[in-house]
């Protein structure tokens, strides 16, 4: 199977701080990638870098083909990217944040509209076309904030936190989302803090320190650490941090 | 400082309202009765009316309707005497950036007449963690460091009542137990600690919790009460081929609701209308293998959703 991303000893350096440090893993098409660590670990740097935001000090790195130093702006137009924080535009109508993003990720205006159409038809959406952001329910803007984030398919999509403060049942039928993209070949690399949702992954790295202390599917590592849960293991390797946040 | 006296209640609410423009209900007509010394949390998503109702409570906005008291003291017409002696928390960091850590607690501190040596020995063992950096900004910390400097701005003048909003909001789990640590050390002082948070495990940490959705409680009560309270009976299944293990379950009339839970899936059963050895032949019948069907006792995660379930369907 094809490899969405292949990462080689990436690093990032901010002076004399090695927030990233030698960093490698591969994650293979159609793969959902849970990508964990405590606060401070460097996940945020490192997810900065796959997306083409931040150069690394050294290292390779490509995602969905590119590489990460020297085609940053083809890795952007080639991924997709949601967070719960900001995901879409509270005061555009549910078409017009589809316009807004399929235009910046570059799907051509013909494309869009059929795009558009095709879209509400599927999520069931068509009689909320031209309905405020802002006066969906949660669960709906989930839905929609995911279909724009992967609007022009993109090999890859990153969720940053997707379900932060998101209530139980809204949580669980998100993942479902993302299993149903997954099935249609799109890989998810995910950021949680929820560990429950650890165990949603195919594969699961935990970083700590700067460094990936630990990567395998969750049945693995569970094994490996002698822990019945995903949180177990967070709290046996986590703990070891000797650059905590706090 | 004016210091009242001790109240049946930390926190008693009736009938509490409060709307935002025409459409927006953030609180509808709720009560809720906090009794001290115990560790009370508001358990529920973002958006569910958490921090409504504690700037109600902190006196910094008023409710459209109700009342509310603050360790007996009415938060319209005795909001000074609840200023004075309620720790509160926001949940974003509001600080002064451009202070140092020593020069934040030092003007909270004087702020309400007293000093960081008066009541050190109360914030000494979170203090202690951030003291060796006592003269960099506060918007230089990282995120941990700025909490426990916030935390202990908040104790700096030994409330009766901490009221804290979402504290452990895009903290990861080791730091969150810790941070509950703190918390648990904080009420053997006797401090009474009303907490909002959005993480359903953290329940199990408080001595009584408030569901709270769409601005209406779900239930108030202890988490083992609220556990048993739960009606359905429900079911942890295990099977190797687990995407179609919900679309299978969903099939069944019996099965009222499945869910993702970890690393198992778990089903409510109408009135015992399926037995676990009935529902294992169905499932193996469909192609399911390794399968497992063990009735559990339910989290108050599912407690939660269940009650949020019935909610929607009123």
């Amino acid at each position: 199977m094809e490899n969405v991303i292949e990462v080689n000893n990436l690093t990032k350096k901010f002076g004399s701080f090695t927030a990233v440090d030698h960093i490698s893993f591969e994650v293979k098409q159609g793969e959902i990638f849970g990508f964990l660590g405590a606060n401070g670990a460097g996940k945020t740097t490192a997810m900065r870098m796959l997306c083409g935001l931040l150069p690394s000090t050294s290292g390779k790195g490509l995602v969905a083909g590119y590489d990460i130093n020297t085609q940053s702006e083809q890795v952007k137009r080639n991924i997709g990217y949601m967070s719960q924080k900001f995901a879409l535009y509270e005061d555009l109508k549910v078409w017009e944040n589809i316009r807004l993003y399929g235009g910046i990720y570059g799907v051509p205006e013909p494309q869009i509209v059929s795009k558009t159409n095709d879209l509400l038809k599927r999520l069931g959406f068509e009689n909320e076309r031209n309905t405020l952001v802002n006066s969906l329910p949660l669960g709906w803007k989930q839905k929609l904030a995911f279909s724009v984030a992967i609007f022009h398919e993109p090999k890859i999509v990153f969720l940053d936190e997707p379900t932060g403060g998101v209530d139980p049942i809204t949580r669980r039928k998100f993942w479902e989302l993302i299993y149903e993209a997954t099935d249609r070949g799109i890989t998810v690399f995910v950021t949680t803090h929820y560990m429950d949702e650890a165990e949603y992954c195919d594969r699961v790295s935990m970083m700590v320190d700067g460094h990936i202390e630990a990567l395998d599917t969750p049945k693995n590592l569970k094994q490996m650490f002698h822990a019945d849960t995903m949180n177990e293991v967070f709290q046996k390797l986590a703990r070891k941090a000797q650059r905590s946040d706090s | 400082m004016t210091n009242i006296q001790e109240s049946e209640w930390a926190v008693k609410c009736e009938k509490l309202s409060k709307t935002y423009k025409p459409d927006i209900q953030a609180l509808k007509n709720i009560d809720l009765k906090v009794s001290p010394h115990q560790i009370f949390g508001i358990i529920g998503p973002d958006g569910a009316g958490k921090t409504t109702l504690f700037r109600i409570l902190t006196t910094l906005i008023l409710a459209d309707e109700g009342k509310a008291e603050v360790m007996g003291c009415d938060v319209v017409t005795e909001y000074e005497k609840i200023r004075r002696n309620i720790g509160y928390m926001p949940g974003r960091f509001s600080l002064y950036q451009d202070l140092t850590v020593e020069e934040n607690l030092k003007f909270f501190a004087s702020v309400f007449g007293t000093t960081i040596e008066e009541n050190y020995d109360l914030i000494k063992s979170i203090y202690q963690q951030i003291e060796p950096f006592k003269n960099r900004r506060a918007g230089q910390l990282s995120g941990g460091m700025k909490q426990k400097l916030a935390l202990s701005c908040a104790l700096i003048h030994k409330p009766k009542l901490l009221i804290l909003d979402e504290p452990t909001t895009g903290v990861d789990p080791v730091s969150r137990k810790e941070f509950w640590e703190m918390l648990r050390q904080l009420k053997e002082e006797g401090i009474t600690i009303l907490v909002s948070t959005a993480y359903m495990d953290e329940a199990s940490l408080c001595d009584a919790i408030a569901l709270i959705l769409d601005g209406e409680f779900l239930k108030i009560d202890t988490p083992e009460n609220i556990v048993r309270q739960f009606e359905p009976t429900l079911y942890s299944i295990r099977s190797l081929q687990r995407s179609k293990l919900l679309t299978d379950l969903r099939g069944l009339p019996a099965i009222d609701s499945c869910y993702a839970f970890g690393e198992s899936t778990h089903a409510t059963v109408i009135h015992n209308q399926i037995s676990p050895e009935a529902l294992k032949k169905y499932l193996s019948e469909k192609g399911h293998t390794d399968l497992e069907v063990v009735p559990i006792a339910p989290t108050v995660e599912d407690c939660f959703m269940e009650l949020s379930k019935q909610m929607h369907q009123n």
